[in-house]
């Protein structure tokens, strides 16, 4: 009950800041702040869980940013339609990537690459392909009507992505605690002492990767009703990739609230370094490099990982002195 | 008297150029202990890699409760009853011991309160009840056995094959844990142990095979195999029989 109780709270807390906050650029900068909490989620479902490291989450991502704006453009379909059909697309990407890695047993850096690629593929076709817009890209149309998923008010928004983003947590606590969590955790730690142990590591990791690919497909449905516009270097490229394996891994791997943390780290880093290092081109990207190192090599699990590992360091020393003394 | 649970029946496997195991047949009876002794290198944790489907056979038939196994997956095999530990353990490091139990039990239990409880249950059982809570990377390599153990008894097979459990061990942990392994036994539960302990396998098993260069080259009673002419040149060396046979008479 605990676990849900935090998770609750931490909604309620952020549900809160545009009452405080009105200005447009703070809220733009958190609702894409938790775009990328919402694609780290679904990274972190397989890779934290899992332990499987996707480099190619751009594809689901894209998968879904381009099926709902190009059902929308091409084909007149209502907006939350669309929406619900790019989690769906992006979802069954996941499961042909998923069968096709998975089943022929590819595994560590070579699962990775193998992700990396198709991502590529993906962008390469959607900058060619005419019904993607080709090389121009896919404007939605301004429609300012909840019915066309569009809304006059940052606020609202804010509001509907940290939804979307309470609901995956809710998926990656309930993970944890259902049988399917435990056999894809056993899976991570060690797949042949779980396919022991009567797991069927193939099809846990599939459903692992399905349900990872429609979280990210639907940060990318997100980013293409709040922006209206995508191409393939922002829907397929490789910084949606990186963001959503970098906020889980600096945040927490493997933990609910890893992503959420992570993204709000990153951003905010990212931000502060384009404040401190002013208009000096690629500085803030230089700052922003060098505390990346200093998080991974300090907290190599992340900064939840640091939190529990403290706190584990106290409780074995507390517990060895109880033996010494029970000893002496 | 019924058909034993496991019949393993003129298995083969080949690597390369290499037979590792040579048209091995054995068999475990119901409800006992039956021990696979030999020399290293003999083929037996191969065999047993075959039997829990980890290896697919070149050759041959492997009956489980009657019904053709050989080549099975390792999952469906431990959702059919068949559970193995690990000669080198294979603990889930970055779990606790009771989330490496549950990992088993969910196997039996969807609902994670029914799972806890088995998996708790079974913990006491071989003497992890303390040690619940513990990171399974801290435990010694004893306390890493029983967890082994406990992890396969959580899926509540009918057949266990245990891979050197005793291996590591010192006198007194195996003095420990041999009855753990006989209470199994008694409750019903049919034991196939691969064992360098000879003391063990002595104590608790009814029935011996020797492997050797992947062929079955003796098997009987425990007293006997020991005794058995080509078992002593298995382990000792060409020739060896005669000598200590030499060496008796005068």
């Amino acid at each position: 009950m605990r676990g849900f109780i935090s998770i609750a709270a931490v909604i309620a807390v952020l549900a809160a800041v545009p009452l405080v906050i009105q200005s447009n650029a703070t809220l733009n900068f958190l609702v894409v702040t938790l775009l990328i909490a919402l694609a780290g989620q679904g990274w972190n479902i397989l890779g934290g869980y899992g332990g499987q490291y996707s480099f190619g989450h751009a594809a689901f991502f894209g998968t879904g940013a381009y099926v709902t704006a190009i059902l929308q453009v091409r084909y007149g379909v209502n907006a939350w339609i669309g929406f619900a059909a790019g989690i769906a697309a992006g979802a069954a990407v996941g499961a042909i990537i998923g069968g096709l890695t998975f089943r022929s047993g590819l595994r560590g850096s070579y699962f990775a690459l193998v992700t990396l690629a198709f991502a590529e593929v993906l962008r390469i076709v959607a900058s060619v392909a005419p019904i993607a817009g080709a090389g121009v890209g896919t404007l939605i149309k301004l429609d300012l009507r909840a019915q066309a998923f569009q809304f006059q008010s940052r606020a609202v928004f804010y509001w509907v992505i940290l939804a979307l983003v309470a609901i995956s947590l809710l998926i990656a606590r309930l993970l944890e605690r259902s049988r399917f969590g435990v056999w894809l955790i056993a899976v991570r730690e060690n797949e042949d002492a779980a396919m022991a142990l009567g797991v069927n590591a193939t099809m846990v990791k599939l459903g692992a990767m399905i349900l990872s690919a429609a979280i990210t497909a639907t940060a990318g449905c997100f980013y293409a009703q709040y922006f209206l516009f995508i191409d393939a270097g922002i829907a397929y490229g490789t910084w949606i990739s990186i963001d959503a394996l970098l906020t889980p891994i600096i945040g927490g791997v493997g933990t609910v609230f890893g992503p959420l943390l992570g993204a709000l780290v990153v951003k905010s880093l990212g931000e502060g370094a384009k404040l401190v290092a002013g208009d000096a081109p690629g500085l803030d990207l230089v700052i922003y490099g060098v505390v990346l190192v200093l998080v991974i090599w300090f907290a190599p699990r992340g900064l939840i990982g640091a939190v529990t590992d403290a706190r584990k360091l106290m409780l074995r020393c507390s517990s060895r002195s109880v033996r010494e003394a029970a000893d002496g | 008297m019924a058909e034993p649970l496991l019949v393993v029946e003129r298995v083969s496997r080949r690597f390369g150029g290499l037979l590792a195991v040579d048209a091995a047949s054995l068999s475990a009876p119901v409800g006992r202990i039956t021990a696979l002794i030999g020399p290293n290198g003999a083929g037996k944790t191969t065999l047993f890699a075959i039997i829990s489907g980890f290896l697919k056979p070149s050759a041959g038939s492997i009956r489980y409760n009657g019904e053709e196994i050989a080549g099975e997956p390792p999952y469906r095999l431990a959702r059919r009853g068949i559970a193995r530990t690990f000669q080198i353990v294979q603990p889930f490091a970055g779990l606790s011991v009771r989330e490496n139990i549950l990992v088993g039990s969910h196997l039996r239990h969807r609902a994670r309160a029914d799972a806890l409880t088995a998996a708790e249950q079974v913990g006491r059982e071989v003497g992890l009840g303390d040690m619940l809570d513990r990171p399974a990377d801290t435990l010694t390599v004893a306390g890493r056995k029983r967890l082994e153990l406990a992890r396969a008894l959580a899926t509540e097979p009918k057949l266990l094959l245990l891979d050197e459990v005793l291996a590591g061990l010192n006198p007194s942990e195996i003095r420990d844990i041999v009855p753990v392994i006989r209470g199994l036994c008694a409750r019903g539960m049919t034991i196939m142990m691969i064992e360098h302990v000879m003391q063990a396998v002595m104590s608790l098993s009814e029935h011996v095979f020797v492997l050797a260069e992947g062929r079955v080259i003796a098997e009987g009673p425990p007293s006997r195999v020991a005794a058995d002419a080509a078992v002593v040149e298995a382990y000792l060396g060409h020739g060896a029989a005669a000598k200590l046979g030499a060496s008796h008479a005068l």
